[in-house]
């Protein structure tokens, strides 16, 4: 049998509520408020908590545990996703994966863990003034959350998903790097997506989350937060609506009065939160430079059997195409594999019926690689805006540019050849109008004729960022660089959104980092001890 | 030419919205091929069901197991999507009446799908030609309703375990 720490804690008496099974209004008093319980808000409500302040952590998702995560996907995704992992942008044409749960998106992540890259930070810091934004000054940050997450280099070999990657662009002479992941005692399963069913991921869920409940936090799931309620310059209440599970709200609310409130309800989220409580934006910032690192993908079918489904999804990456390109030049992409699952590689591959089924009967066979399009730096990649629908649910707006378009053709050139020096029999860009292509000449050739548009070529998102950008001037930026609203002094935003552009690499642990700097500052300026 | 008429005619403005509304209040609500004593439908009406049903058959052939046990898995991807359908927000749940709407007023049908009988009697070969229309569309709008369909559908089938031996797939592994 394996422990559940959720169950085991509720046993023990934490604080939780959930609201969808509310029978009265719920009205609450703390020192901070956090909304959303994913990498930034689970870390600043730990990091809070352990400076003795009365937390209360609202989350929209449910809260499941081990027990509840049986790796099924028909389960995990409509439980623990947006809008069932089917979330779109405004024009359909990029599908996002966002998690929505206790625990937030590090519940489905898929445990890689990079530091920020160098030069983006460099970039923050002229662009943005973001002067404690070094490399060495984040160091003792990003290590506290390697320490407590457990986040070392995959010690196991990679698998034969990312093996492929491995050995094509050995083939090709191009680097590849071993990824770190947060696990401890890891089973190797690979079904890090639908939920850890070992609690080996070290996700929120089982770290932070358990660390402020146990130091006297309150968690309130099942409760969106509706409003931030703002008189004279400070935020007075936060309003909260009950959601059934299913995501759809019930007639009672959670209003909460705390001294300081933190948003961090993801990219998307938290601008969405921002825009309905009608905040001052007199710059028109709110939303906007909104990131997702655009993902295309390649899939081959290998002579082998690579059952892309088994083993640590990601393990293998390679920055030669982000490296070889300067900010101002075309558009860079880190390659990476996806797990393989049969139900998100039905919904992925381009066509249908006979065609499609034939894909599908070499589904062990079948391996992916993805390239991650760095977006937020090129005056051609400005992001996409967060608008409200009329019922206040965001819609992402993020038009795909011609030089993310140029980018893309080439991640498809760079993968199919990678794919073709590792052996594959076959390789198809995930594109409607490609077809499995025999030879790296084929489809050089073809890929060189794709048409880039929009609802042909299927593009992806598993990172959203931005759209509450951090930096010192408010004319463009929204939060300072320790997550300070820059026009509403007790509202402070701890998550990926503050991100001046897209991170250029998978942003968990800079999130962690960050998040857990300036809930800190937050505490040593509210006068709080901090306990480490 | 015909294309652009048909542009016209779904993509925007008042024509567009005045058939999408007429095609809302002419929804069938007749029994059909799809009631299901054993499970209650929540987001599906039965026009609904037949529409998802033909499209279904289409999207699906080759991979949904044929003779005797056809029926009863195209039952299973109906019976999916409707359940998938209610995890969807009421904003995407609108989005997706409105398509099926649209899908299931016989002129919109005839002119946007190509499709000129009730979606149980369309013939497999037009329900292909209409998905292929769509996927390729010069609009934008219709290929999106294309990867809605499709999306759906196939999530249905391969969310379900009755899909996996047929693609040697093993199903999660058992923790001991």
């Amino acid at each position: 049998m394996i422990a559940d720490p959720i169950a085991a804690g509720l046993q023990r008496g934490w604080s939780v509520r959930d609201a969808s099974t509310l029978d009265a209004d719920l009205h609450l008093e703390a020192d901070a408020v956090v909304v959303g319980t994913g990498a930034g808000g689970a870390t600043a409500a730990e990091t809070l908590a352990r400076a003795g302040l009365r937390v209360v952590m609202i989350e929209e998702g449910p809260l499941q545990s081990s027990r509840d995560f049986h790796m099924l996907e028909r389960e995990a995704y409509p439980a623990l996703y947006q809008e069932s992992a089917a979330r779109k942008t405004k024009d359909g044409a990029i599908t996002i994966l966002q998690g929505r749960a206790v625990g937030g998106s590090t519940v489905v992540n898929w445990t890689s863990s990079f530091r920020a890259p160098v030069r983006t930070l460099a970039y923050w810091r002229e662009h943005y003034g973001l002067r404690d934004y070094t490399p060495e000054r984040l160091s003792p940050w990003y290590a506290r959350a390697e320490r407590r997450l457990s986040i070392t280099p995959w010690s196991i070999a990679p698998n034969a998903n990312n093996a492929v990657l491995q050995r094509g662009a050995a083939a090709l002479g191009i680097p590849t790097g071993t990824m770190s992941r947060n696990v401890k005692g890891c089973a190797n399963l690979g079904y890090c997506g639908l939920g850890c069913p070992t609690n080996a991921k070290q996700s929120m869920l089982v770290t932070a989350i358990p660390a402020a409940l146990d130091r006297g936090a309150l968690l309130v799931h099942g409760a969106r937060a509706e409003r931030f309620i703002v008189e004279k310059g400070r935020i007075t209440s936060l309003e909260c609506a009950a959601v059934f599970p299913g995501g759809s709200g019930s007639a009672r609310r959670a209003i909460v009065h705390a001294k300081v409130y933190l948003a961090a309800a993801g990219g998307i989220g938290t601008p969405a939160l921002l825009l309905r409580s009608a905040l001052p934006d007199p710059y028109g910032l709110l939303g906007k430079r909104t990131f997702l690192h655009p993902v295309v993908l390649s899939a081959a079918l290998m002579p082998e059997v690579v059952a892309a489904y088994a083993g640590a999804p990601q393990s293998v990456y390679s920055d030669r195409f982000l490296d070889e390109y300067a900010f101002e030049g075309p558009a860079g992409f880190k390659l990476e594999v996806p797990p393989v699952q049969p139900l998100l590689a039905a919904v992925t591959m381009p066509g249908f019926g006979t065609s499609g089924a034939r894909l599908m009967a070499e589904f062990a066979h079948l391996q992916v690689v993805l390239a991650l399009l760095r977006d937020g730096f090129h005056e051609q990649s400005q992001g996409g805006a967060v608008e409200l629908a009329s019922d206040g649910s965001p819609v992402l707006d993020y038009a795909i540019s011609p030089y993310l378009w140029e980018g893309m053709r080439r991640a498809f050139l760079a993968m199919a050849e990678i794919q073709f020096a590792a052996g594959a029999k076959r390789v198809l860009p995930v594109h409607e109008s490609a077809w499995p292509y025999a030879s790296w000449r084929e489809a050089r050739t073809q890929i060189l004729a794709l048409p880039m548009e929009t609802l042909l070529t299927r593009v992806v998102s598993a990172h959203v960022m931005g759209g509450c950008a951090m930096g010192a001037d408010p004319r463009t930026a929204v939060v300072d660089g320790d997550g300070r609203h820059h026009l509403v002094e007790n509202l402070y935003v701890v998550d990926g959104s503050v991100f001046p552009t897209g991170l250029g690499t998978n942003p968990q642990l800079t999130i962690y980092a960050i998040a857990d700097r300036m809930a800190s500052r937050l505490a040593r300026s509210l006068g709080a001890s901090s306990e480490e | 030419m015909l294309s652009l008429s048909r542009r016209e005619l779904i993509r925007t403005g008042i024509a567009g919205s005045a058939l999408l509304a007429l095609a809302a209040c002419t929804r069938s609500n007749a029994p059909n091929a799809f009631d299901d004593s054993a499970y209650r439908y929540r987001a599906l009406s039965p026009a609904d069901r037949e529409l998802i049903g033909a499209v279904g058959a289409a999207m699906l052939a080759g991979a949904l197991p044929t003779g005797t046990d056809h029926r009863a898995a195209l039952v299973q991807v109906v019976r999916g999507v409707d359940v998938a359908m209610s995890g969807l927000t009421p904003h995407v749940v609108t989005e997706l009446h409105q398509l099926f709407g649209l899908l299931e007023f016989p002129p919109a049908r005839a002119i946007a799908a190509g499709v000129w009988s009730d979606w149980s009697r369309a013939s497999p070969r037009d329900v292909v030609r209409f998905l292929t229309r769509w996927r390729f569309s010069g609009v934008a709008l219709y290929r999106n309703g294309y990867q809605a369909l499709h999306q759906l559908v196939m999530a249905a089938w391969y969310g379900h375990a009755a899909s996996w031996s047929a693609i040697d797939y093993p199903g999660p592994p058992r923790l001991s």
